[in-house]
C-alpha cells in the first residue's frame, strides 16, 4: 500500500529509508535522531528530500526522478503531530472538523463521521472546550480525531504518547486500538520504544541502526 | 488644570469677583463653554471622517505589505521596507510635499488620475485621508508585521496536512492568529491620522470644512485673538476621541485573547 525510498541529507543527518508495506498498521522504530519524524515529514510533503519516491498505492505523492512533489494539502496523508498542534483559536469541535470542512464530502457524513470518532475517542465531553484548558492526552486524541476527519488516504502518527504519563500511555494506545477495529484507514506509527510497538504493529520497519 | 482655571478665571471675572455667586455660575458657564461652533463641528466631523477613511483603506494594503515583509523571499524586500518606513523618518512636511508633487493635479500620477478617473486628491478631503493614511501606513505595518511573524508555522503545517489551500491557511489560521496585532495596528494608524499635521497642510492645505482636521483646527485658532477656548475645545474631543479609542482596542484585545489566556 505505501511505498517509501528516499535519501535526504540535513546537517548530520543522512538518511536512507526504504520500505513497502501493505500492513494494517506499520511501525517505524528507531533511536531519537535516527530520521524518523524526517520521514513522516517527507511523507506528508513538509520537506523536500534530495531524491526519492512516495506512493500510496497507484497515488504518487513525490517522485524526484519525474519531478511529481504534491504540496501537502493535496497529499491526503494525515499526520498526528508529537505535539499535537490544536490551532488555539478554535473549539475542540472547530478543531476536529477543519479537515472534513476542505475535504468537499457532505455535512451529513461528516457529522456521523464525528460522533462516531467522538465517541471512540471519548472526547464528547470536550467539544466546546478550547486546546488551551486541555490536558496532554486529551490533545493526543483530538489531534488523531481531526486527522481522520479529514478522510485520509494513511494516518501518521509521530510518538503520540511521548510526554505522557504511564495511565494515559495506555489510554491512547487503547484507543488507537480501538480505531485499528472500527476504522480501516492504514497507520504508519514512530516510536522509539520496541515493547509500545509490539503491542500495535502488524510491521515494523527499523530507521538508522536501531 | 489650564481649563479649570480657565472656567474660574471666566466665571470670577463674569461675576465681578464675587466668590460666592461663582460656584452657581460654574455649570451655566461649563454649558456655554460646550457650545461647539459650526466650524468645529465641521472639523470634529471632518477628522474622524479622514481617520476613518484612512485607516480602513489602508488596512487591506498594510495586511498585504506585512505578510511579505514577514513571510517573503524576494529581490527588493529591503526596498519595499524603506519605502513603507520612509514616512516615519522623514520630516512630515516632505512627504506632504512629496504627495503633492506626485499626486497634485499636474502630478504625474494626479493628472492621469483626475484625467481618466476624475478623481482629485489635492486640497479635497480624500487628499486629507490620503496623507493621513500614508503617514500612519509604517505603525500599522510594523503593528501587523510582528503578529505575523510570531504565529507558529507549526499550525500552518498542521493545517495543510488537513487539506487547506496556503489561501485557506491564511484566512482560516494566519490572519485570526494575528488578529490583535491587526487591531493594534488599526489603532495606531487612526490615532496617528487624528494627530497628522504637517503631511496634510502641505499637501490639502487648511481648508475649513474640506480639509481642516482637528489638529488643524487647533492650530488656527490659537493664531488668531480670542480663539483660545475654541482650542480648547477641539483639544478636548481629540483628547476623548484618542482615549476611546485606546479602551476600545484594549477591550476587544483582551476579549480576543481571553480563551487562550485561560491556560
Amino acid at each position: 500500500m505505501i511505498e517509501v525510498a528516499i535519501r535526504h541529507r540535513q546537517g548530520a543527518l543522512d538518511l536512507a529509508v526504504a520500505f513497502d508495506s501493505g500492513a494494517r498498521v506499520t511501525a517505524l522504530l528507531g533511536r531519537s535522531g535516527a530520521g524518523k519524524t524526517t520521514t513522516l515529514n517527507i511523507i506528508a510533503g513538509l520537506i523536500r528530500p534530495d531524491s526519492g519516491r512516495v506512493a500510496l498505492g497507484e497515488h504518487v505523492l513525490l517522485d524526484t526522478d519525474k519531478g511529481i512533489n504534491l504540496p501537502p494539502h493535496r497529499r491526503r496523508v494525515g499526520y498526528v503531530f508529537q505535539d499535537a498542534r490544536l490551532f488555539p483559536h478554535l473549539t475542540v469541535r472547530q478543531n476536529l472538523v477543519y479537515g472534513a470542512r476542505r475535504s468537499g464530502r457532505p455535512r451529513e457524513e461528516v457529522e456521523r463521521d464525528l460522533e462516531h470518532l467522538v465517541s471512540v475517542l471519548g472526547i464528547a465531553p470536550l467539544l466546546l472546550r478550547r486546546p488551551a484548558n486541555l490536558s496532554g492526552g486529551e490533545k493526543q486524541r483530538t489531534a488523531i480525531g481531526r486527522a481522520l476527519l479529514a478522510a485520509p488516504a494513511i494516518l501518521l502518527l509521530d510518538e503520540p504518547l511521548s510526554g505522557l504519563d504511564m495511565e494515559r500511555r495506555d489510554e491512547i494506545l487503547s484507543h488507537i486500538e480501538a480505531l485499528k477495529r472500527e476504522t480501516s484507514v492504514p497507520m504508519l506509527y514512530v516510536s522509539h520504544l520496541p515493547h509500545e510497538v509490539e503491542r500495535i504493529a502488524d510491521a515494523v520497519v527499523r530507521i538508522g541502526d536501531a | 488644570m489650564y481649563f479649570a482655571k480657565y472656567i474660574a478665571n471666566r466665571a470670577a471675572s463674569k461675576n465681578g469677583g464675587a466668590a460666592d455667586d461663582a460656584g452657581k455660575n460654574v455649570l451655566s458657564d461649563i454649558a456655554a463653554f460646550l457650545q461647539f461652533g459650526p466650524d468645529e463641528v465641521r472639523a470634529i466631523e471632518l477628522s474622524l471622517r479622514v481617520a476613518f477613511c484612512a485607516m480602513l483603506l489602508s488596512l487591506p494594503l498594510g495586511i498585504v505589505v506585512a505578510l511579505l515583509l514577514a513571510r517573503g523571499r524576494f529581490f527588493g524586500k529591503s526596498l519595499l521596507n524603506g519605502l513603507v518606513h520612509l514616512p516615519l523618518v522623514l520630516p512630515p512636511v516632505v512627504t506632504g510635499f512629496l504627495l503633492l508633487i506626485m499626486l497634485g493635479k499636474r502630478g504625474m500620477i494626479g493628472a492621469p488620475l483626475e484625467h481618466y478617473f476624475g478623481l482629485v486628491l489635492s486640497f479635497r478631503w480624500t487628499g486629507a485621508a490620503l496623507a493621513c493614511g500614508v503617514m500612519g501606513f509604517p505603525l500599522m505595518v510594523r503593528a501587523i508585521r510582528l503578529s505575523i511573524e510570531a504565529v507558529d508555522r507549526r499550525l500552518e503545517q498542521a493545517a495543510a496536512t488537513l487539506g487547506a489551500h496556503p489561501a485557506t491557511v491564511f484566512f482560516t489560521v494566519t490572519l485570526p492568529l494575528s488578529l490583535p496585532g491587526i487591531l493594534a495596528g488599526m489603532i495606531l494608524s487612526f490615532a496617528k491620522a487624528m494627530g497628522e499635521f504637517g503631511a496634510t497642510i502641505t499637501f490639502v492645505s487648511n481648508i475649513p470644512g474640506e480639509t481642516q482636521t482637528l489638529p488643524l483646527a487647533i492650530y488656527t485658532m490659537t493664531q488668531i485673538p480670542g480663539g483660545d477656548s475654541g482650542a480648547l475645545r477641539l483639544t478636548l474631543v481629540s483628547v476623548v476621541i484618542s482615549m476611546a479609542a485606546l479602551l476600545v482596542s484594549e477591550y476587544l484585545a483582551r476579549r480576543m485573547s481571553a480563551p487562550q489566556v485561560m491556560a
